[in-house]
């Protein structure tokens, strides 16, 4: 436990500023902690700020948008500060990131080859040969049937399961430290899903990476995550490990979107919901972000933000009626 | 039996409201300097199902499975290659869009994307109105009566009249597209994905309300969804499609309880849920869904089958009844 974490995000703000003087606080003070080998599942809706809160890690965020404040702290190093060029060499060796839409994420004009050896090139001073051999060799390890043939092929010829196994191929191909994987199964079928889901774990053990895992998906969080944040409001709202988080979910949001989430173990007539929709960023209720949603708000709610506060020592929430 | 269980019964007693017969749909692949036809996209193959009144038949597939074909196929929107579609005892698959157009009327459809199906220069009372225009005689003042009545039934409010598709969330933009859907008062809606695009939260809203709009307005339901989860939800029975093919029909309890196609197996073994202890063994299934423009010989599924032998190779198998309407392609089950 004393080992030092892969990752640790301390205080991240990352804002927007609009076009009309608004300003969208998309994350807000939000903490995240990842442990060598661990799977971290960074859990909310559209618009929760789980998406910015990725991109900010790996030092993507654009204008109008910039990180405010906060610490992200990699092996000592605080990615928050370093220079483009210090982030470029961090991008891909140290940690490396999936998306949700291969298709978009690959270069159509160019082989599965090309791109996947000049990441090796680049970041790992391979020949052209070496790389090509290596690159054979990483399609294999992925699950591609003939690894020597797909290097000649353009993106637009695999399948979406396979464009995603050839962007796994590339992310691992410089044996990252962390993986951030965003929606990495969103776009796919389930049982293509399945398949994925299994790679990116066997990868993780195979190679001793650790993974922040960006989802919507509470099942695939039960299934794959070791510890779970739920996101809300640019803030983490909840935090603990997987199977505590779906046998004692804490937070009425948390307890909300399970209650709401149809699944095949259950039988309801009646799904419940959570009434209203997630507000727009900049323009967050006072007090508790979920407090215009929430079935149990207090006045307490709607005057103060409640803190990210322990209930037990691996379960942490933000939420009055846990004071 | 409980009082729900009578209740259940009687909903789905049987009245045939639908009847789709051996249908086919095959897209055309153009090839070569004249364009001439080299092949077809078999995105609908032989298909035959019949659909009771005031139930909901669920219809599972992946991408590329033929689902969505199949639902635009049966309203006529697009035109069958064969077969028969059968509502309410009328042949209506050869109709002409003038004898078609009172069928229209009770055949509707609710689309995944309602930001993409409303049209984005209406408001949502000419949209609700449009509808009304082209099918009713009703005045003005008549339309707009049943215009408020559907808001309100969908959870709208009425000030939400004058406002465009863009000014709307994902979900009440959904909502507007089922008001849109049933102002007419159709008997039979084709639900095409109708909560994939929204957070979950929101997708318990819709869910509901299709439920309750359902009972209040006598509605039949056939449910496509790539969701396992949302079709065990809202279904009475489900239908399970590969490659164009039903393979597998059966009431939702015995499909989900005991899934015989393989197919439905290692689709229900695929889903992730959330309690880990009932949880079945993972089949994995390899490689990818075969192209509808080549479909393998006999079985659509012998490729990515861990039991195919040879007879898969050579005879397609036909749905066969094991017994309370649990009806499965398989030569497992022959």
């Amino acid at each position: 436990m004393t080992e030092t974490p892969v990752l640790e995000v301390k205080g991240l703000k990352t804002y927007f500023y609009l076009d009309d003087e608004k300003v969208a606080k998309a994350v807000d003070g939000v903490d995240i902690v990842i442990r060598r080998g661990e799977t971290v599942a960074l859990v909310g809706e559209s618009g929760s700020g789980k998406s910015i809160t990725s991109l900010s890690i790996m030092r993507l965020v654009d204008k109008p948008g910039r990180i405010e404040a906060g610490e992200i702290l990699y092996q000592g190093k605080d990615l928050a500060k370093l220079s483009e060029k210090e982030m470029t060499r961090v991008r891909g060796n140290d940690i490396a990131m999936i998306f949700q839409e291969p298709m978009t994420a690959l270069n159509p004009v160019f082989t599965i080859g090309n791109q996947i050896t000049e990441v090796l090139r680049k970041h790992m001073k391979l020949s052209k040969k070496e790389a090509f051999e290596r690159g054979v060799e990483l399609l294999k390890m992925v699950g591609f049937p003939r690894p020597r043939e797909t290097m000649h092929e353009y993106p637009h010829q695999l399948s979406g399961g396979m464009r995603q196994r050839a962007m796994i191929a590339m992310a691992i191909s410089c044996n990252p430290k962390l993986l951030v994987a965003d929606e990495p199964t969103t776009a796919l079928d389930v049982t293509i899903q399945a398949q994925i889901l299994d790679l990116l774990d066997e990868m993780k053990k195979k190679l001793d990476m650790s993974i922040l895992l960006i989802t919507h998906d509470l099942a695939v969080v039960s299934e794959y995550a070791d510890r779970v944040l739920v996101m809300y409001g640019g803030q983490i709202v909840e935090e603990a490990p997987t199977d505590k988080i779906f046998a004692d979910p804490q937070h009425p949001y948390t307890k909300g979107l399970l209650e709401s989430l149809p699944t095949l173990d259950k039988e309801t007539e009646r799904l419940g919901s959570i009434k209203g929709v997630v507000p727009p960023a900049y323009r967050f209720p006072k007090g508790c972000r979920f407090s215009d949603r929430c079935p149990y708000a207090m006045d307490k709610c709607q005057a103060i933000n409640p803190e990210l506060k322990h209930t037990t020592f691996d379960h942490k929430v933000r939420c009055h009626l846990y004071e | 039996m409980t009082v729900t269980e009578v209740l259940e019964k009687e909903k789905t007693s049987q009245e045939t409201i639908l009847k789709v017969e051996n249908l086919k749909k095959y897209y055309p692949i153009k090839g070569g300097i004249l364009k001439r036809t080299v092949g077809h996209i078999k995105a609908v193959d032989d298909v035959s199902f019949t659909v009771f009144r005031g139930e909901t038949l669920g219809i599972v597939g992946e991408s590329g499975s033929g689902k969505s074909t199949l639902g635009r196929t049966i309203l006529r929107l697009d035109k069958p290659t064969a077969g028969k579609i059968i509502f309410e005892d009328n042949d209506i698959t050869e109709m002409g869009n003038r004898k078609l157009r009172p069928f229209r009327k009770n055949m509707q459809i609710v689309f995944q994307d309602p930001y993409g199906s409303l049209n984005a220069t209406m408001n949502v009372q000419q949209l609700l109105e449009e509808p009304l225009i082209v099918q009713t005689d009703l005045s003005k003042k008549e339309r707009t009566e049943l215009v408020d009545e559907m808001l309100e039934k969908v959870g709208l409010r009425k000030e939400d009249k004058i406002k465009y598709p863009h000014e709307f969330s994902g979900g009440q933009r959904q909502r507007i597209g089922i008001a849109r859907a049933l102002i007419l008062r159709p008997k039979f809606v084709v639900c095409d994905e109708p909560v994939s695009a929204l957070d979950v939260s929101i997708q318990a809203q819709v869910l509901n309300l299709m439920s309750d709009l359902q009972d209040e307005l006598n509605l039949t339901y056939l449910f496509i969804s790539h969701d396992l989860s949302v079709v065990k939800h809202i279904s009475d029975r489900v239908a399970v499609m590969y490659l164009g093919q039903i393979v597998e029909i059966a009431d939702k309890k015995d499909i989900y309880r005991e899934p015989l196609h393989p197919y439905t197996q290692a689709l229900l073994s695929s889903v992730p849920t959330i309690n880990r202890k009932n949880k079945r063994e993972r089949i994995i299934l390899k490689g990818d869904l075969p192209s509808p423009a080549n479909p393998p010989s006999g079985c659509p599924f012998r490729t990515r089958c861990p039991f195919a032998h040879d007879i898969c190779k050579e005879v397609r198998p036909q749905l066969k009844d094991m017994g309370s309407n649990h009806r499965v392609a398989c030569h497992l089950h022959a």
